[in-house]
């Protein structure tokens, strides 16, 4: 079973966040970069752009396919992972670490609760393997 | 896609094992990675990698009128093929256009073998014996076997197994003999710009081959290679992929194999229409492309050049050898040169490349 923290809330598109003070710090999951495979290349969006809650924000591209990044909540890009332009192989060393990818100052706090819990998305996991 | 169960090569079962990830393509389950893509890669340009091409089709060519046969259906002049030797070639459709890849071998006076594209052999099949007739044809692919074991420790693997000195065998050219004490054909190609060998076997035998020879390489660093490795190794050398970089809408002479179209040998199907293009000048050409934007291209992009559409993109990704995104493109004749600036249309957002040397990893195949 892939690695699930149990202090971040997740989505469907296994995309998790974490809160930091005042905004949220988005990536995507053990499962999802195990998925890719190698990441080659990471697009994020420019600090200051507005991303939506289930909407586009990104695209990450392993050696054989392209992938949407979804994000979890709306709201403004504060801090994008510059490291990733460089080093797109951290999504998949330290997915919940280092391979963090966008931090947003989220404009409608209601979406968090929204989110996937923990053992939520494991269950929804268990599921997709069957 | 089409409901037919998968087929399986002899080293299902060892792929499934190993633990590879295992994905459709063409037809067959097969493996896509082991330990990941970047990695196997690595493996092959630094030490030694085996792949199972098992999947690829193989049909003999017998008689008499073997030659004559083997004329009309493949651009190539099979008569400058000497025993032992293997040439590249293609099938043309009456038009031009590409039927198929594949490679033949010389193996007696009057007995061919032709190694096709796993995906096309049913269609190959059914083309050869329609156009050729007059030859004894019988395929082969089921019961045979093929490991490629390509990289610099290759030679010394393979001649470490072997009955006899390998290091003997130029390159395109092939032997008989035994490996691991498997009967088998000891071919000196491959497909990734490495030296090394295409071993061909029995069925049943292959995966006492495939056991033997990773037992004997585990030592040199030597490991399985999925197909994902197996893209970015031939994309490096810019060799084309059927259904990727040539098909039946694209001919040869485009692609860049005109040195495998040989009208001087006599008539054989898509003659007329290929001479007919070279005296015409090709209209477009399958050029190598390096990303000067970050971004990668992927088949089916748009290529434009101050804004108009130009050509398209049919292989693209992260070359882990020579570190840049790169990418094939059939581009208008005009704008082939190395250096000539490009841009490739990646999800609505112009991108710029430029046309490439290729390959864009220098080959290390042995040549005589």
């Amino acid at each position: 079973m892939a690695n699930v923290p149990k202090d971040l809330k997740y989505t469907r598109e296994h995309e998790w966040a974490k809160q930091e003070g005042d905004s949220v710090r988005v990536g995507i999951t053990a499962y999802a970069q195990e998925q890719l495979g190698d990441v080659v290349f990471v697009e994020l969006p420019k600090v200051g752009a507005k991303v939506t809650a289930t909407k586009n924000f990104g695209v990450v591209e392993s050696v054989k396919a392209v992938s949407d990044l979804f994000a979890p909540i709306s709201g403004e890009v504060v801090e994008i992972n510059g490291e990733l332009s460089q080093k797109p192989e951290t999504v998949n060393q330290d997915p919940y670490g280092r391979g963090w990818m966008i931090a947003v100052k989220p404009s409608n706090k209601g979406e968090w609760d929204q989110l996937l819990t923990a053992q939520q998305y494991e269950d929804f996991l268990a599921q997709a393997a069957h | 896609m089409s409901e037919a169960p998968l087929k399986r090569t002899p080293l299902h079962a060892a792929h499934v094992a190993a633990g590879a990830r295992m994905v459709p393509f063409g037809g067959w389950d097969m493996p896509v990675q082991y330990t990941g893509i970047l990695d196997e890669h690595r493996t092959v340009r630094g030490a030694a990698g085996l792949f199972d091409v098992s999947h690829m089709g193989e049909f003999e060519c017998n008689g008499p009128a073997a030659l004559a046969a083997l004329q009309s259906v493949t651009t190539n002049d099979v008569a400058a093929l000497e025993i032992g030797q293997v040439q590249y070639s293609v099938f043309c459709s009456p038009n031009g256009t590409i039927v198929d890849d594949l490679t033949v071998y010389r193996l007696a006076t009057d007995r061919y073998m032709l190694t096709v594209n796993a995906s096309n052999i049913d269609k190959d099949y059914a083309w050869v014996t329609h156009h050729a007739k007059a030859a004894r044809w019988r395929n082969v692919s089921e019961q045979t076997g093929l490991i490629a074991v390509q990289g610099p420790k290759a030679e010394a693997l393979v001649g470490r197994l072997a009955d006899q000195d390998v290091t003997k065998i130029g390159y395109y050219r092939f032997a008989r003999g035994a490996v691991a004490g498997v009967a088998t054909l000891i071919s000196r190609t491959g497909y990734t710009g490495e030296d090394g060998f295409e071993l061909y076997a029995a069925a049943a035998d292959t995966p006492r081959l495939w056991t033997a020879l990773l037992d004997a390489g585990r030592a040199d660093g030597v490991a399985p290679i999925g197909l994902g490795a197996r893209d970015t190794l031939r994309l490096e050398m810019k060799y084309a992929l059927y259904g990727n970089d040539i098909d039946d809408t694209t001919n040869p002479l485009e692609a860049g194999l005109g040195w495998v179209v040989k009208p001087a040998k006599g008539d054989f199907v898509g003659r007329d229409a290929l001479e007919k293009i070279r005296a015409e000048g090709v209209r477009r050409r399958l050029i190598g492309i390096e990303m000067v934007d970050k971004a990668i291209a992927r088949h089916g992009y748009p290529v434009r050049k101050d804004g108009r559409e130009v050509g398209i993109v049919t292989s693209g990704s992260y070359g882990p050898s020579v570190d840049k995104y790169i990418a094939m493109a059939y581009v208008e004749a005009a704008l082939a040169a190395v250096g000539t600036a490009l841009a490739v249309e990646v999800r609505g957002q112009a991108k710029a490349a430029r046309v490439a040397k290729t390959p864009f990893h220098p080959s290390r195949v042995k040549r005589a």
